[in-house]
């Protein structure tokens, strides 16, 4: 039945190179941890996904109930953590999680590092790796100020002042953060909102199938 | 012309493959050793990583419940602020001479962004076909400066720190109903007590007031005797004052 339904999908889209693309490869001795575990080292990359993956789906399910004004915000997340069923883990595994990803990504960048795997003809995707990690910074800084906790708006304020201090545009890139070049409130909440949500998962998502993509075509670089 | 399983296409506008890199993961048969099949073999044990790794991810997660402190005030300007710990570093840096105040875009823009242009320009210094971190020292010494550098400075911020004093300045505080025109309010106001413990007992400088459990012989002790920060004597008033203040400020145990 299955193989039906896939022969007569192929016969229209010609799915079986996707399908070959994504899945029908090999995957060397040297990666593989049941062969060498020591090899575990190579397994943060795809914990770093798992945690990404699991940040959009815990993400989608805050916005369920998070408000991005500045009279809601915090009782939208005080409700959420303690009257909402399982809000209390939703929110839980969304705020350690930005933890866990960054120190997943970290010993993941340290691993590409001191396997010497960014050489030619993988430069491209290390260029690609970095700017993954940048925007994941800046989800991290995005994200600390919806709570609308004291935390948050004082950590902003600091960040924003040090996006102030860069020559030249400084005061541009504040006014696009924060939607005001002295207040940070109401409309710093709805574009850190925008921002958060919308702005940099989409760059995340593209830069995410880039290195996924580069992956495949380079394949995983050889034992050391 | 014809792909996948057999397909005829009328008028292919699409690029052919002759000439072209293979669109085909390279052939591992040149690595020594056992390959395996990703799909199903490999993936299933991938994702008994990830459920081990699930594991304690939810363990976190229950035993840590998700911080949050009372709602943002613009007003209080007494809040010491800090970044979520993977910011510290930076944080830490700034506090620095040579990267604050005057030289503050030292220490905000051109040591970040040197550090991250040079992250990403890593494989264009480094072009030699060693893989090995002991046959390229430099690049290897530079990533371990850099790993220590973050880590001292990640230290340095968390043992500066004042962590009780952050927990305190951050507390969700309950609100009380208590009435201003009473004695006991005159009392609070008039005395120095309302300029640390806030002007509806949220706190500040001392602790709040609300709901702290103590006796009015506690209070007493503790307007007379100080606690913690809080200096002996600090109350002028007289002792039927005391009494009413201390009977007030029990009254906020709601």
């Amino acid at each position: 039945m299955l193989n039906k339904i896939y022969d007569w999908v192929d016969e229209r889209l010609d799915i079986t190179p996707i399908w070959r693309d994504i899945a029908d490869h090999e995957v060397p001795e040297h990666v593989n941890p049941a062969h060498h575990f020591s090899a575990f080292i190579y397994c943060f990359g795809g914990l770093t996904f798992f945690v990404t993956v699991i940040q959009i789906l815990s993400g989608m399910f805050l916005t369920m109930y998070y408000t991005p004004d500045i009279e809601n915000a915090w009782k939208s997340v005080y409700y959420l953590q303690n009257e909402v069923a399982f809000g209390e883990i939703v929110r839980g595994m969304h705020h350690w999680g930005a933890s866990l990803v960054i120190v997943m990504m970290f010993l993941h960048t340290l691993r590409v590092f001191f396997t010497g795997s960014y050489k030619k003809p993988r430069e491209l995707n290390w260029i690609v790796g970095v700017l993954i990690f940048v925007t994941m910074l800046g989800l991290g800084f995005t994200g600390y100020l919806l709570p609308w906790d004291m935390k948050a708006l004082f950590a902003t304020k600091v960040g924003i002042e040090i996006a102030g201090s860069v020559p030249f545009i400084g005061d541009q890139i504040k006014i696009l953060l924060a939607g005001d070049d002295v207040i940070l409130g109401a409309q710093t909440l709805t574009r850190f909102f925008a921002i958060h949500v919308f702005f940099l998962p989409a760059a995340l998502l593209g830069l995410l199938a880039a290195h996924f993509i580069m992956i495949r075509r380079q394949g995983i670089s050889g034992p050391l | 012309m014809q792909r996948g399983k057999g397909m005829k296409f009328v008028g292919d506008s699409r690029i052919k493959a002759e000439g072209r890199m293979v669109n085909m993961p390279k052939d591992y048969s040149e690595y020594p050793g056992k390959t395996e099949a990703f799909w199903p073999n490999f993936l299933l044990k991938e994702w008994m990583v990830g459920a081990v790794f699930l594991i304690g991810y939810l363990i976190l997660t229950v035993a840590h419940p998700s911080p949050l402190e009372r709602q943002a005030d613009p007003t209080d300007t007494a809040y010491i602020p800090v970044p979520d710990w993977y910011f510290l570093f930076m944080y830490q840096l700034l506090k620095y001479e040579f990267a604050s105040g005057p030289w503050n875009v030292v220490g905000a823009i051109i040591m970040p962004g040197l550090a991250i242009g040079a992250l990403m320009l890593v494989p264009f210094m480094d072009t030699t076909k060693e893989r090995r971190p002991s046959k390229r020292p430099l690049p290897t010494a530079f990533m371990l400066l850099a790993f220590a550098s973050i880590f001292y400075l990640t230290w340095e911020s968390v043992v500066n720190h004042d962590w009780e004093a952050a927990a305190r300045q951050g507390a969700i505080v309950e609100e009380v109903e208590f009435d201003e025109n009473s004695e006991g309010y005159q009392i609070y106001a008039g005395a120095s007590c309302i300029g640390c413990h806030g002007d509806s007992f949220q706190g500040g400088l001392g602790d709040p007031l609300v709901n702290n459990g103590l006796t009015v012989d506690e209070i007493k002790d503790i307007v007379i005797n100080g606690r913690g920060d809080m200096s002996p004597g600090l109350f002028d008033g007289s002792d039927e004052e005391l009494e009413v203040l201390a009977e007030f400020i029990e009254s906020l145990n709601q």
